[in-house]
């Protein structure tokens, strides 16, 4: 029997596994939402605006490791999931965007509310796809689903014409793809791993660089095995928080522009480094000529166009990280590396890098510090992007594996909110922190509509200093103070909450913070904390632009009061 | 490090935007094409580019990973060290009055490119070499005032009996 369009992306996506769906409708997407009440296993999320829905998708896919989906009508909503598509080709998120477009017979046209979105994303989708008849639709959904999971996992766009989504055709769901010039290397070299295995047994002063690529490949125990027989320490990129726990002995925090400064200046100082599924972002390495500058580098990651990009690598290891990791951890000696670990205790100590002083106001760092001591930890934080994100990054200890959601490569304001609102959805029973800046939250503030009507039970902290903060910090440093654009006007969080039933707390002073926390716990639902901090603070240890991570500016003296 | 061209074979797919897909990728990277040509090749369904590009070795090695990692692309070689014959067609039309033409036919001649038009005043002359015997020619011809130029950019295949970008057999079997 022949099924329309529709109908088949219906139960292609439920052959996928889909359960969860972000998106909005409009004209030429109709036919499938009017499909939707078939399928009562997929379930639809309306948001407010596609951006949200592209990053609630990412959301999803990041704290569960299966493919977000997101849906958007031609024109405008195909154009406003470009954001949410980019981001996630940066932080290699899986994800499968489904945009409707005009009718065949219209494209190329200029009809109304046509854009070539496969076109446009064409330089930030691993893959994309315009549909051009319905018998083809089942393959591509199946095509699309293996590109996006496997190998160097990404962002994959659908664009289906609306006379596709009506047409008839048979549906046979394929069990295999066809895709000959995609073939992700499962399997590292033996011999590459031998020989790494031997720089790493005769290195005096190893270390561990873990990026996002050991917490996609779930490569925790692997890479916990890998830093304890051999004593090597652990630094992880902003994306690796959580591959590695941070209050495990070898931890020694994650490097880069806001990154520990003991662990900007280990790298200076290591000489072998087991950079694991990261990709040498510049705002890892600094000034590329003064990156580790004594150490051979082994780099291990799925994606050979990575190796050598920005950085020369001695040892190269193209594969999937978790057997790659296992076939290492069986030619690995024990070593105890005594010198070098308390040489790395001795950084830590001379820069200590994420204390936090005692002050009467509210400082940003304190209001991290006690949503981690709250939930003991166990929570999944999701951040926006600033100096929020670099403050919840370095003051929540996480220990707990894939419990930092934020947006690394793209650095996208507005992040935080939809995105908190796709991990929640994809994990109810998890404890899901929003930590936003004024800001950024105001730049997806319109899915509070969502969170409350769905009753999505996010917990959403403000750190509200008035300011564009990171880039006020900029100009502060590095442009006399000029504060050009930087000052915000805030509405009122609690009331913008209140409107849409969400309840909210505004704190003022340091004696509420910790009540105020225990409050927004205890309550059900989605709930609303406004801390109103100190508005001119900085993040510290900070590596200026173009600078060599030695040359890490450590917070001024006059503020390491320490509690 | 050295600044060179050049010459990648591409084995990809025959769907449409292939090619967009490729030129797109270098401009978006900030690499320099000098020349790109695509057409058919043995196989059924797989059409074969060739790439001429402007760089040092870590750049074209990098360009190289990056155009393989397209999905419509099977396969990617750098054949700048291979023994290779590279080829490039041009038409050219030249200014040819009666007191020149016999000149330009010698040269023609020497060059052992072809007359493939005559009218009263000027020729088509169709030429194929590597790009410095077409260059050459080209300067030969100036002199008599050129009117039109068009070259197909470079093709290129290893000597010998091996594959220029060879496919493995596991790949083929899934092309339809």
């Amino acid at each position: 029997m022949k099924k329309t369009g529709s109908q088949i992306l219906c139960e292609s996506l439920i052959n996928e596994g889909v359960n969860t769906m972000f998106g909005i409708l409009g004209g030429v997407v109709i036919p499938f939402y009017d499909t939707l009440p078939q399928y009562p296993q997929l379930k639809h999320i309306l948001v407010a605006h596609e951006q949200g829905g592209a990053h609630a998708a990412e959301g999803y896919a990041r704290a569960t490791g299966k493919v977000g989906v997101c849906i958007a009508t031609s024109g405008p909503g195909a154009t406003n999931l470009v954001t949410g598509i980019a981001d996630a080709y940066m932080d290699s998120v899986p994800m499968v965007a489904i945009t409707g477009q005009v009718a065949r017979s219209l494209i190329g046209k200029d009809a109304f509310q046509e854009i070539d979105i496969t076109g446009i994303t064409l330089p930030i989708t691993k893959h994309n796809y315009l549909v051009t008849d319905t018998a083809s639709l089942a393959g591509i959904v199946k095509e699309a689903f293996f590109l996006a999971r496997t190998g160097r996992p990404g962002p994959v766009l659908i664009d289906i014409p609306k006379d596709v989504l009506t047409g008839l055709a048979e549906f046979n769901y394929p069990d295999r793809v066809s895709l000959p010039g995609y073939k992700p290397k499962v399997q590292g070299h033996p011999a590459q791993i031998k020989k790494a295995a031997k720089l790493i047994n005769e290195s005096k002063k190893p270390l561990i660089i873990a990026g996002r690529g050991a917490i996609i490949s779930e490569s925790y125990n692997e890479l916990k095995q890998l830093a304890e027989t051999a004593q090597i320490p652990v630094i992880t990129t902003l994306l690796g928080i959580s591959s590695f726990p941070e209050s495990h002995i070898l931890s020694y925090g994650w490097l880069g522009m806001h990154g520990m400064a003991y662990a900007n200046l280990a790298v200076e100082e290591c000489d072998v480094m087991i950079a694991i599924g990261m990709r040498f972002d510049d705002r890892v390495t600094g000034k590329i000529s003064g990156f580790a500058p004594n150490a051979k580098i082994i780099h291990i990651d799925v994606d050979p166009a990575e190796i050598g990009k920005n950085v020369r690598v001695d040892i190269p290891i193209v594969g999937d990280i978790k057997p790659i990791l296992q076939n290492l951890n069986k030619a690995i000696e024990k070593q105890d590396h005594i010198d070098w670990i308390s040489r790395m205790d001795q950084l830590r100590k001379e820069h200590p890098s994420i204390n936090i002083r005692d002050t009467d106001f509210i400082i940003p760092q304190y209001v991290i510090r006690q949503i981690y001591e709250s939930t003991k930890g166990n929570a999944i934080i999701v951040t926006g992007v600033g100096q929020h994100q670099m403050w919840a990054a370095q003051h929540f200890w996480f220990d707990k594996p894939n419990s930092l959601i934020t947006s690394g490569g793209l650095g996208t304001m507005g992040y935080g909110l939809p995105a908190a609102m796709g991990a929640k959805v994809a994990c109810p029973d998890e404890n899901v922190w929003c930590i936003d800046g004024d800001g950024s939250f105001q730049m997806n503030i319109q899915e509070l509509g969502t969170i409350a009507r769905e009753n999505i039970g996010v917990k959403i902290a403000i750190l509200n200093n008035g300011f564009l903060g990171m880039v006020r910090q900029w100009q502060e440093l590095f442009y006399q103070r000029r504060y050009v654009a930087t000052p915000l006007s805030c509405p009122d969080f609690v009331k913008v909450a209140d409107a849409y039933n969400i309840p909210g707390i505004t704190v003022k002073n340091k004696i509420d913070v910790i009540p105020s926390i225990k409050t927004a716990m205890e309550t059900e639902g989605p709930f609303l904390l406004n801390f109103i901090v100190e508005p001119e603070e900085n993040v510290y240890p900070m590596v200026p632009a173009g600078a060599s991570l030695s040359e890490v500016l450590e917070e001024p003296i006059r503020k390491v009061r320490c509690k | 490090m050295l600044t060179t061209k050049h010459t990648l074979v591409a084995m990809v797919t025959d769907k449409p935007g292939v090619l967009n897909r490729a030129a797109s990728l270098f401009r978006r990277r900030g690499f320099n094409i000098d020349s790109i040509t695509v057409g058919h090749s043995e196989l059924p369904h797989i059409s074969r580019m060739t790439i001429v590009v402007i760089g040092n070795s870590a750049m074209v090695e990098q360009v190289r990973k990056q155009l393989e990692k397209l999905v419509d692309v099977i396969k990617v070689a750098d054949v700048t060290e291979a023994k290779t014959i590279i080829r490039e067609l041009a038409l050219i039309k030249v200014n040819a009055p009666s007191t020149t033409r016999s000149e330009i036919m010698q040269i023609v001649d020497i060059f052992r490119a072809k007359i493939v038009d005559v009218s009263s005043d000027s020729l088509i002359i169709e030429a194929t070499g590597d790009e410095d015997k077409l260059s050459s020619f080209y300067n030969m011809l100036r002199g008599f005032g050129i009117k039109e130029l068009a070259r197909t950019g470079c093709v290129a295949m290893i000597r010998g009996g091996a594959k220029s970008a060879a496919i493995d057999k596991e790949s083929l079997k899934d092309i339809q």
